[in-house]
C-alpha cells in the first residue's frame, strides 16, 4: 500500500522550475513598476492589486469553505470607515491606523458571522447582504462621519505618508503591492499548511471532512473572520487612495462584491491562480470597454453566466484539468 | 393615534412584502433554488406594467392579465432554457447565474428607461380612503394591495393542496429525485413552479409600480425584503410568509415614525433580531 505523505515535493521535478520562475519574474516586474510605469498605469496597477486582494479573500471564502457571500462590501466599507475614524479622531499614524482598522473589522465580523451562520447556502448569501445594508444605513446615521454625504480625509493625514507627491504615490503603490502579494501568498501558505488540508477537504466534501474529524463549522468561521479582516485592510487602503468615503461608495455591492465575484468565477474559483487571471482579464477588458457604460456591466454578467454554463471551473480550472499546470502547487500526491 | 396609524399602514405594507416573498418562497420550496435576481424580476414586471398601461395606453383590465401572463411565460422558459441547467448539489452556479442576471437586468433597464424614478399612476384610487374615525384613515389602494396578497396566497394554497399540479409540486418539494420514477418530468415541474412564481412576481410588480416610485436599481432592496419576510415567517409555510411580511412592514412604518431615516434600518434590525432569537422563523414547517 502506498504511504500517504503530507509533504509537498521537496525537490523540484523537471518542469516545476518554470512556475517558480514565472512567479519570481512577475513579482520583480511588479516591484519595479514605479520605475517603468507611468502615473496612470501605476494607478491602474494599484487598483488591480487591491482587487486581487479582495478576489483572493472572496475565493478563499467561497471557493474553499463554500460560504458564498454577496455581502463582502460590509467589510470593505467597515475597514474604510474605521480607518477614517481612527486616522481623523485618534491621531494614530496612518500605518498603525490601517492594521488597527483591519483588526477592528475582524472583531466586528465575529458577531456578524455568528448571525449570518444561522443561514445556509443561498440564504447565507442574502443574509450577508442584509448585514452589509445594515452597515451602510448605520454609517449614514453618524453625523461625526459626515452622515449620508460622507467625509474626506484631511490633507495633513495623507501628507503624513510622505511630503512629496512622488513619495506618496510610491508609498501607496508599495502598500497596494503588499496587499495583493500578501493576500495571494498568504492563501498559498495557508493551503500548504495543515489548515489547507482541512480547507481542501471541506471544498471537496463537507460531510467527508466532518467525518474525519475536521470541525468544519469552526474552520469556516475562522476563515470568515480572517477574510473579513483582510478585506477590511484592503478597504482601508482603497479609501486612503480615494481620500473620501461615503456610505454608498463604501458599501457598494457592485464595486466590492459583484466585480470581485466575476473576477474569481471567470478566472477559476477554488484555485489561487484563478483570481490572478480574473483580475488581469477584468482590468484588460475594462480598458477596452471603458466607454461602454452599462453595456460593459451586462457583458460581465453574461460572461459569468456563460462560465457557469460552459465550465464552472473557470478559465484556470479548465486549463488545469486539461494540462495539469499549477503556478501555485498545493496538491499532495501519493508516492 | 399616530402609532396605531403606523401599525395599520405597516400591516397593509406587509401585504406587498408577502407578494414579493411568495414567489421566492415557492421556488425555494419546490427546487431549493434561491433567485438572487428576484427583486429585479419584480422591477421588470413594474416597468412592463408601466409600458403597457401608460406608453401603450392599454386598459388595466387587459394590461394586468397581459403582464402576469408574459411574466409567467418568461419564467417558464427561463427555467427551462437557463436555470434548469445549473440546478444541482453545488449551490454556487444558481447563485452566480441569477447574480449575473441581476446585473444584466438592472443595466438593461437603465439603458431602456434611464435612471429616473417613475410611478404607475392609479388615478382617483390614489387618494381614496376609508375613514375609521379618530384620525385614522385607510387608503383604498393599500387595502386592495393587502387583499390581493391574501387572494394570491389563498390561490397558491389552493393550487398546492387541491389540484393534481399541486400534488406534483409537493412531491417534487419532498423528493425531487423520486418524482421522475413515478413518471413526473422534473424539468417541466421546475419550470411550472418558476412560471407560477413569476406570475406572482408580475402581480407584485404591478403593486410595486402603484405603491412607490421605482427605478432600475430598485430590485436588490426588494429581494432583501422578500427574503426577510420568508425567513421571519419560517421556510415552507406560505401563510407564515404573510405574517413575516406584516412584521417587516410594521417594523418599517414604526421605525419611520421614530425617525424618517430609520425606516429601512428598523426592518433589517427586526429581521436580524428574529434570526438571533429564532433562526428557523416564527412558524417553520421545514428546514432549509
Amino acid at each position: 500500500m502506498a504511504s500517504l505523505t503530507t509533504d509537498l515535493p521537496r525537490r523540484p521535478a523537471p518542469g516545476r522550475f518554470l512556475p517558480a520562475a514565472v512567479i519570481a519574474a512577475a513579482v520583480v516586474l511588479l516591484a519595479a513598476a514605479p520605475w517603468w510605469a507611468g502615473r496612470a498605469d501605476l494607478r491602474l496597477l494599484m487598483e488591480a492589486l487591491s482587487y486581487l486582494a479582495l478576489a483572493q479573500m472572496w475565493n478563499l471564502l467561497a471557493g474553499y469553505t463554500g460560504l458564498v457571500s454577496v455581502g463582502q462590501q460590509a467589510f470593505v466599507g467597515l475597514g474604510g470607515y474605521l480607518f477614517f475614524a481612527l486616522a481623523i479622531f485618534s491621531g494614530l499614524p496612518l500605518l498603525v491606523a490601517m492594521p488597527a482598522a483591519a483588526l477592528a473589522t475582524g472583531l466586528v465580523a465575529i458577531p456578524a458571522g455568528w448571525i449570518a451562520f444561522r443561514l445556509q447556502g443561498a440564504y447565507f448569501a442574502i443574509g450577508t447582504w442584509v448585514i452589509a445594508e445594515v452597515f451602510r444605513l448605520s454609517a449614514a446615521q453618524f453625523p461625526a462621519l459626515g452622515g449620508g454625504s460622507g467625509i474626506s480625509l484631511p490633507v495633513a493625514v495623507a501628507r503624513s505618508l510622505s511630503e512629496s507627491r512622488e513619495g506618496r504615490e510610491m508609498a501607496m503603490y508599495f502598500l497596494a503591492l503588499g496587499l495583493g502579494l500578501s493576500a495571494t501568498f498568504g492563501v498559498w501558505a495557508l493551503l500548504r499548511a495543515r489548515w489547507g488540508m482541512a480547507l481542501t477537504a471541506i471544498r471537496d466534501s463537507g460531510t467527508a471532512a466532518e467525518s474525519i474529524g475536521i470541525s468544519t463549522r469552526r474552520v469556516k468561521f475562522l476563515i470568515y473572520v480572517g477574510t473579513a479582516a483582510m478585506t477590511g485592510l484592503t478597504g482601508a487602503f482603497l479609501f486612503l487612495q480615494k481620500l473620501r468615503i461615503t456610505p454608498d461608495a463604501a458599501f457598494s455591492v457592485n464595486d466590492w462584491t459583484a466585480f470581485v465575484i466575476f473576477i474569481v468565477v471567470i478566472g477559476g474559483i477554488g484555485t489561487i491562480e484563478g483570481p490572478v487571471i480574473g483580475t488581469i482579464l477584468f482590468f484588460a477588458l475594462r480598458q477596452v470597454a471603458a466607454d461602454w457604460g452599462s453595456w460593459y456591466l451586462m457583458l460581465l454578467g453574461a460572461i459569468a453566466i456563460a462560465v457557469m454554463l460552459v465550465d464552472k471551473r473557470g478559465i484556470w480550472g479548465a486549463l488545469k484539468a486539461r494540462t495539469g499546470w499549477a503556478l501555485f502547487p498545493v496538491e499532495r500526491r501519493l508516492r | 393615534m399616530v402609532w396605531v396609524n403606523a401599525i395599520i399602514q405597516g400591516v397593509l405594507l406587509g401585504g406587498l412584502y408577502a407578494l414579493f416573498a411568495a414567489g421566492l418562497s415557492l421556488m425555494f420550496g419546490v427546487m431549493r433554488f434561491v433567485n438572487i435576481a428576484h427583486g429585479d424580476f419584480i422591477v421588470v414586471a413594474a416597468y412592463l406594467a408601466l409600458t403597457v398601461m401608460v406608453s401603450l395606453g392599454i386598459s388595466p383590465w387587459v394590461a394586468v392579465p397581459v403582464v402576469v401572463a408574459v411574466m409567467a411565460a418568461t419564467g417558464y422558459l427561463g427555467q427551462r432554457l437557463l436555470l434548469n441547467r445549473v440546478l444541482g448539489k453545488d449551490i454556487l452556479p444558481p447563485i452566480l447565474v441569477t447574480f449575473g442576471l441581476s446585473i444584466i437586468l438592472q443595466n438593461a433597464l437603465l439603458e431602456t428607461f434611464s435612471a429616473d424614478s417613475v410611478r404607475l399612476p392609479a388615478g382617483a384610487l390614489e387618494t381614496a380612503s376609508l375613514t375609521l374615525g379618530d384620525g385614522i384613515a385607510i387608503g383604498i389602494l393599500p387595502l386592495a394591495m393587502f387583499a390581493t396578497a391574501i387572494g394570491v396566497i389563498a390561490g397558491l394554497q389552493l393550487i398546492f393542496y387541491r389540484t393534481p399540479l399541486g400534488r406534483m409540486l409537493r412531491a417534487t418539494s419532498d423528493d425531487a429525485e423520486i418524482v421522475p420514477l413515478m413518471g413526473g418530468n422534473n424539468a417541466h415541474i421546475f419550470a411550472i413552479a418558476t412560471g407560477l412564481a413569476s406570475a406572482v412576481v408580475g402581480v407584485a410588480g404591478i403593486w410595486l409600480a402603484m405603491r412607490t416610485n421605482f427605478d432600475p436599481a430598485a430590485g436588490p432592496v426588494r429581494l432583501l425584503f422578500a427574503f426577510e419576510a420568508v425567513i421571519i415567517g419560517g421556510l415552507g409555510n406560505i401563510w407564515a410568509t404573510l405574517a413575516g411580511g406584516i412584521i417587516l412592514g410594521v417594523a418599517q412604518t414604526v421605525g419611520a415614525q421614530i425617525d424618517a431615516g430609520f425606516q429601512i434600518l428598523a426592518g433589517h434590525l427586526v429581521f436580524l433580531l428574529i434570526l438571533i432569537v429564532k433562526p428557523t422563523g416564527l412558524m417553520p414547517r421545514m428546514t432549509g
